[in-house]
């Protein structure tokens, strides 16, 4: 999002911006957690995406004379139950994983955000209503109600990762209607809309641009919870399907042959935990970088 | 004594009010429970009846569902016979619903609150030991064993618990389960580590929130007029910091609860626990979809009670109230 062509077209407020690059600096030299988080992030994103040209070994060429061996010079990670190279699989397990995480918080910003802003902004009985459908799916157990859309959907990585965004979206939109709500009291959105603006153009470049902030915060958080998501489904088996690989269906794996090689279920659970911390400090860093620039605009 | 009378009534009021706002949650609830169905792809009645199902069994299964009755009537058909304990049956062993739920409730139950417990036993302590000793190395250790605890898998976190607790040394069992109905101890001691693996969130979340929530009490200009008028420490945190906060940790406990119940559909299958979780996994699995819709309900029925429950609890001892 580009702050400076947003107060370009709102025309509202002008201001000595630095544009987003500088500040987006300026922000990760102050804080070396948030900077750190990145760079971690960045390499497991460039491990998972380059996997095919970067990894060792082929993910899915079984080798029956080195089924559950340890970490060796060849094998990294040592190899699995069909004699695949673990790090291998990490590698481009990544990539599922992390898409999958991506699926769902993108799902449920496409639900959210206009539920949240029609019923904040158009209130009365639209409003009431959106509410209460939004704090009945609150109070489904996440999980529990994604393995039941995935189960009626049907079996695989897409469809249960849709299900988890399904279950994310009521957050993202009730977020949205909290903002939306303070957002459409202002007298720029007036003024706009004393010079004839549609309802749709005032949402769009007025009330949307200044409500997203805390949705940005929360969908850093929410790519954690839903990697977690995408661990737990894989792990069940509502997942990813074989012989795709994601981190959750390594953890399965590895969960069958535990008392055999227990070494071959660390390693994705360790990668899960440690992309979930980077999320999460990511996100905890941008509220309190964005926090400041929320009170001045409203 | 009328300010008392006052106050009591607009605990009432809002008693009452909080109940009646529960009531379409419930309803639309069992509405989107329902509704799932509408998601299978294709014929239901097709599906339902499963692979290489005769002609003659999907025309039964379309009967027995009233699938070939308008979606509104099918589903105050369901709800009617829900409401009278009735969920139908599973199409794989026949077991009526409400039966399959009776026999693994009570499990799922069992771990979920003990897992709750453990969170506020474990939390509540680290939470307090942070905010007094705000800045320090320990602080930031606890608050650093938190952004752990959020970020691990839980059900990861207990197969490593059953790898050392109970296959290394033994001193729980591994896997299985023996209902608390039977023999309460034993069902205990089975528990242990499916609730330990479960409340590393809860112990995190409620460790943060109760250090955030005390340092800034302690912090406010009340409290400082109360350190400057000579009272101790440990009595301001325990009369004036604990006190403000307590209200605020039944909420934390009352969406944690939420959480940890969402959780035990994954450490169930870990443990092999005969739980309402795994049946939902199975039944997903096996396409047996009255199984499916009876569980999920019977969950989000828990979830939207013990939500009321909080509430009302914390509307009842929320000392501001009595202000109003």
């Amino acid at each position: 999002m580009n702050t400076s062509t947003l107060n370009d077209s709102t025309g509202a407020e002008v201001w000595d911006d630095p544009g987003l690059g500088r500040r987006t600096l300026t922000w990760l030299r102050g804080d070396p957690r948030a900077a750190l988080s990145l760079v971690v992030l960045v390499v497991i994103l460039g491990a998972a995406l380059l996997a095919p040209w970067l990894a060792p070994h082929d993910p899915t060429a079984q080798n029956f004379d080195q089924m559950l061996n340890g970490p060796s010079a060849e094998h990294w990670l040592g190899t699995d139950d069909l004699g695949r190279d673990v790090f291998s699989r990490l590698m481009h397990g990544g990539a599922n994983s992390l898409y999958a995480a991506l699926l769902a918080v993108a799902v449920a910003l496409v639900i959210g955000v206009p539920l949240g802003l029609i019923a904040g902004f158009a209130g009365g009985w639209t409003d009431t209503l959106i509410s209460r459908v939004i704090d009945t799916f609150l109070s489904f157990p996440a999980i529990i109600l994604a393995v039941a859309v995935t189960g009626a959907m049907g079996i695989g990585l897409t469809n249960a990762m849709f299900s988890v965004g399904l279950v994310f979206a009521p957050q993202i939109a009730r977020l949205i209607r909290a903002r939306t709500l303070v957002v459409r009291q202002e007298l720029y959105v007036d003024a706009a809309r004393c010079f004839g603006a549609s309802p749709l153009r005032l949402l769009s470049r007025h009330v949307l641009p200044n409500a997203i902030q805390p949705v940005i915060v929360q969908s850093t958080l929410l790519l954690a919870v839903a990697l977690l998501a995408e661990a737990s489904l894989s792990f069940l088996g509502l997942g990813v399907q074989p012989p795709d690989v994601s981190w959750g269906a390594m953890i399965a794996r590895g969960y069958m042959y535990m008392s055999i090689v227990p070494e071959q279920m660390y390693a994705p659970g360790l990668i899960i935990m440690i992309t979930a911390v980077a999320f999460n400090a990511l996100g905890e860093s941008l509220r309190a970088a964005l926090d400041p620039t929320i009170k001045g605009h409203s | 004594m009328t300010t008392a009378v006052k106050a009591n009534r607009v605990k009432q009021r809002m008693v009452v009010s909080r109940l009646l706002q529960a009531l379409p949650i419930l309803v639309l609830a069992t509405f989107i429970v329902f509704s799932l169905m509408q998601l299978i792809p294709g014929d239901v009645a097709v599906t339902l009846a499963g692979e290489n199902a005769s002609a003659e069994r999907i025309a039964q299964i379309r009967e027995a569902y009233g699938l070939n009755q308008p979606f509104l009537a099918q589903y105050g058909d369901w709800l009617w016979r829900a409401a009278q304990g009735d969920l139908g049956a599973s199409l794989l062993s026949g077991e009526p619903v409400a039966q399959t739920i009776a026999r693994t409730f009570p499990n799922t139950l069992l771990i979920a609150f003990y897992a709750v417990l453990l969170s506020v036993l474990v939390g509540v302590p680290l939470g307090i030991l942070a905010a007094t000793r705000a800045g320090s190395p320990l602080d930031s250790g606890i608050m650093g064993a938190a952004s752990l605890g959020v970020a691990v898998p839980n059900f990861w976190f207990g197969m490593i618990l059953v790898l050392y607790l109970a296959l290394t040394f033994k001193w729980f069992p591994a896997t299985g389960f023996v209902s608390p109905r039977e023999d309460f101890s034993a069902a205990l001691w089975y528990a242990t580590l499916p609730a330990l693996a479960l409340c590393t969130n809860g112990v995190a979340e409620i460790a943060r929130q109760l250090r955030s929530s005390l340092v800034e009490i302690q912090s406010s200009q009340h409290v400082r007029t109360l350190h400057a008028k000579g009272l101790s420490p440990a009595r301001i945190l325990w009369k004036h910091g604990l006190k403000n906060v307590s209200v605020n940790l039944l909420t934390v406990v009352g969406l944690l609860f939420n959480k940890i119940l969402a959780a035990t559909v994954v450490v169930e299958a870990v443990f092999a626990i005969p739980g309402v979780g795994s049946s939902i996994v199975n039944a997903v699995l096996q396409g047996d979809f009255p199984v499916v819709q009876g569980a999920v309900l019977a969950m989000v029925v828990t979830v939207i009670l013990v939500n009321l429950f909080t509430d009302l609890a914390c509307t009842v001892l929320d000392p501001r109230i009595s202000e109003a």
